[in-house]
């Protein structure tokens, strides 16, 4: 792993952090201008049989940017993922990315944008009838028209920034935990998706393997100048990965800011997660 | 009273639903077959794993049914001096009714609960979700291979019943009633017409959509864990069985009405 995105002192600027840039080709064609917001969030709410799990959300993230969202279990992170790639359609609000109202686009349109978005679930998520292989070439079979050979190429390259050469023969049963996760990322990344959404990439890991993740995802901030999200409990990550932290409990943002802040707050509800205390206004349910 | 009308009306309602949604699966399907977007490695794949490995099953199944049979009109028809018959009644009960339903029954218990296992698996470990993040269809990557190979096995495997069934009657009408196969043979042949066999043939198509609808709907719509993943399966044997039988009866009213 490249040693300028390794940092102990979390509370200075990652140094994975990217400058906006012109036009880039990626696989799937030319990538946006970094001007614009490549992701803007309005005004959603999400309701389950009554309970409310998002209340009134809007957050946008700069071109190249990460926003880090904390908060416990079950306050609405993984929903407002879901929610970002169509998985979960919110009650209400518009959802932007790279400047289109995705719970507008016809069927045809969004599956166009969501080939630029890659998304690396809590679970592997890997097809486990296909070997890593063919999971890393998947999204490359079915929107490119890249020969065999080429295809072959990205998959080794993509395995090889995840530190899994030569395995590519194997099923994912064969791999463990901490394989599977970095097999799962170097299939996100195997199309250099514009977005990238990670939703707790480094739950049930060892905290060495964790660190691994979390440099992994700032290398490929720095090399595919993606804009993403990640969901993280682990607070070193967060820090580590992202321009951004934003704080979620009980379906709203409480706080948000930079991670030098988010050391140096005294916000009673960032102080509490960061400290891990059992008192304050964060009530375990 | 008021509450047995509710339950009535909100079962009534909710097997609407049910086959309302599989219409709308199978018109997913169709539109993406029409559209050329049936993958044939995949589709051959899945007629090796439902229509071939099912085969052996099947062929016992049907024609220890068609030996049963036999062994019943062949008793009768010693008794009232009929024996031509036996072999032309044991064809047909094969050719229209008893081949393409059993075929369809151990079809859908054997490969729908599969699919609606691999389906509902699928589902729980988010696999479904990241072919959807990936901008695939899961109708079109899971669904329609599978409707495509087992529409197009179904009839092989009704024939191959047909065929090992109406054998097996004339083995047992043979040994327990002592007819000859000749006579066996000659009965068939008198008594049996070409569309009994593509009336049946037809049945095993339309059961071999509603087998792939009913399991690919249940595992697409498992709920959470292992045990959601199991009443997907047993769910989709049942309701697949249960339509099966329905279909069965309607197609048998219409194709072979009393004359």
């Amino acid at each position: 792993m490249a040693d300028d995105v390794k940092k102990e002192n979390a509370g200075e600027e990652s140094e994975c952090k990217l400058d906006a840039s012109g036009m880039e080709q990626s696989i799937l064609g030319p990538r946006r201008p970094m001007s614009d917001p490549a992701i803007s969030v309005r005004h959603i709410s999400v309701a389950f049989g009554g309970r409310s799990i998002l209340r009134d959300v809007s957050f946008d993230i700069p071109r190249g940017h990460t926003l880090a969202i904390m908060g416990l279990s079950g306050v609405g992170k993984s929903t407002t993922l879901r929610c970002l790639v169509g998985l979960q359609k919110p009650d209400s609000g518009e959802i932007y990315i790279d400047g289109k109202n995705v719970l507008t686009l016809p069927p045809n349109e969004f599956d166009k944008l969501r080939k630029r978005i890659g998304m690396v679930f809590q679970q592997p998520a890997l097809f486990d009838s296909l070997t890593i292989g063919e999971n890393v070439a998947f999204g490359l079979r079915e929107h490119t028209k890249l020969s065999e050979e080429q295809i072959q190429r990205i998959v080794a390259e993509k395995l090889s920034i995840v530190d899994l050469p030569g395995m590519a023969h194997l099923y994912p049963n064969q791999l463990s935990g901490g394989m599977q996760k970095r097999a799962s990322l170097a299939r996100t990344i195997a199309t250099d998706p514009d977005v990238i959404l990670y939703d707790e990439p480094t739950t049930g890991l060892d905290p060495i393997l964790s660190m691994v993740i979390n440099e992994l995802i700032c290398d490929l901030q720095r090399r595919l100048k993606a804009t993403s999200v990640v969901i993280t409990h682990d607070i070193r990550g967060a820090l580590l990965v992202g321009h951004q932290i934003a704080m979620l409990h009980k379906g709203e943002f409480v706080w948000r800011g930079t991670p030098q802040e988010f050391q140096n707050t005294d916000d009673p509800f960032v102080a509490q997660f960061r400290e891990g205390r059992v008192s304050g206004p964060i009530r375990v349910q | 009273m008021i509450i047995f009308f509710e339950y009535i009306g909100k079962s009534v309602l909710g097997i609407l639903d049910y086959l309302g949604s599989l219409f709308v699966l199978l018109l997913e399907c169709l539109s993406w077959i029409a559209r050329g977007a049936v993958r044939m490695k995949l589709a051959i794949d899945q007629m090796a794993s439902l229509g071939v490995d099912s085969l052996l099953i099947v062929v016992l199944t049907t024609t220890a049914a068609g030996m049963v049979i036999s062994l019943q009109l062949a008793n009768i028809a010693v008794q009232y001096g009929v024996v031509g018959v036996v072999g032309g009644g044991v064809a047909i009960a094969m050719a229209r009714e008893l081949s393409p339903m059993l075929t369809a029954v151990v079809v859908a218990g054997r490969a729908g609960s599969a699919i609606a296992a691999e389906i509902g698996t699928m589902k729980v470990t988010e696999q479904i979700s990241a072919l959807k993040c990936m901008a695939v269809s899961p109708v079109r990557y899971l669904v329609v291979p599978r409707l495509a190979a087992l529409v197009a096995m179904m009839p092989v495997l009704t024939l191959f019943s047909i065929i090992f069934g109406t054998f097996g009657g004339a083995v047992l009408a043979y040994q327990s009633a002592n007819i000859p196969y000749e006579i066996f043979w000659d009965s068939i042949v008198r008594l049996t017409v070409l569309s009994d066999v593509c009336y049946g043939l037809l049945k095993g198509v339309v059961f071999g959509f509603e087998i792939v609808l009913v399991s690919c709907y249940q595992g697409l719509n498992t709920g959470r864990g292992a045990a959601g993943v199991g009443t997907a399966t047993t769910s989709s044997v049942v309701n697949a069985t249960i339509l099966i039988f329905i279909t069965n009866y309607l197609m048998s009213l219409w194709l072979f009405p009393a004359s």
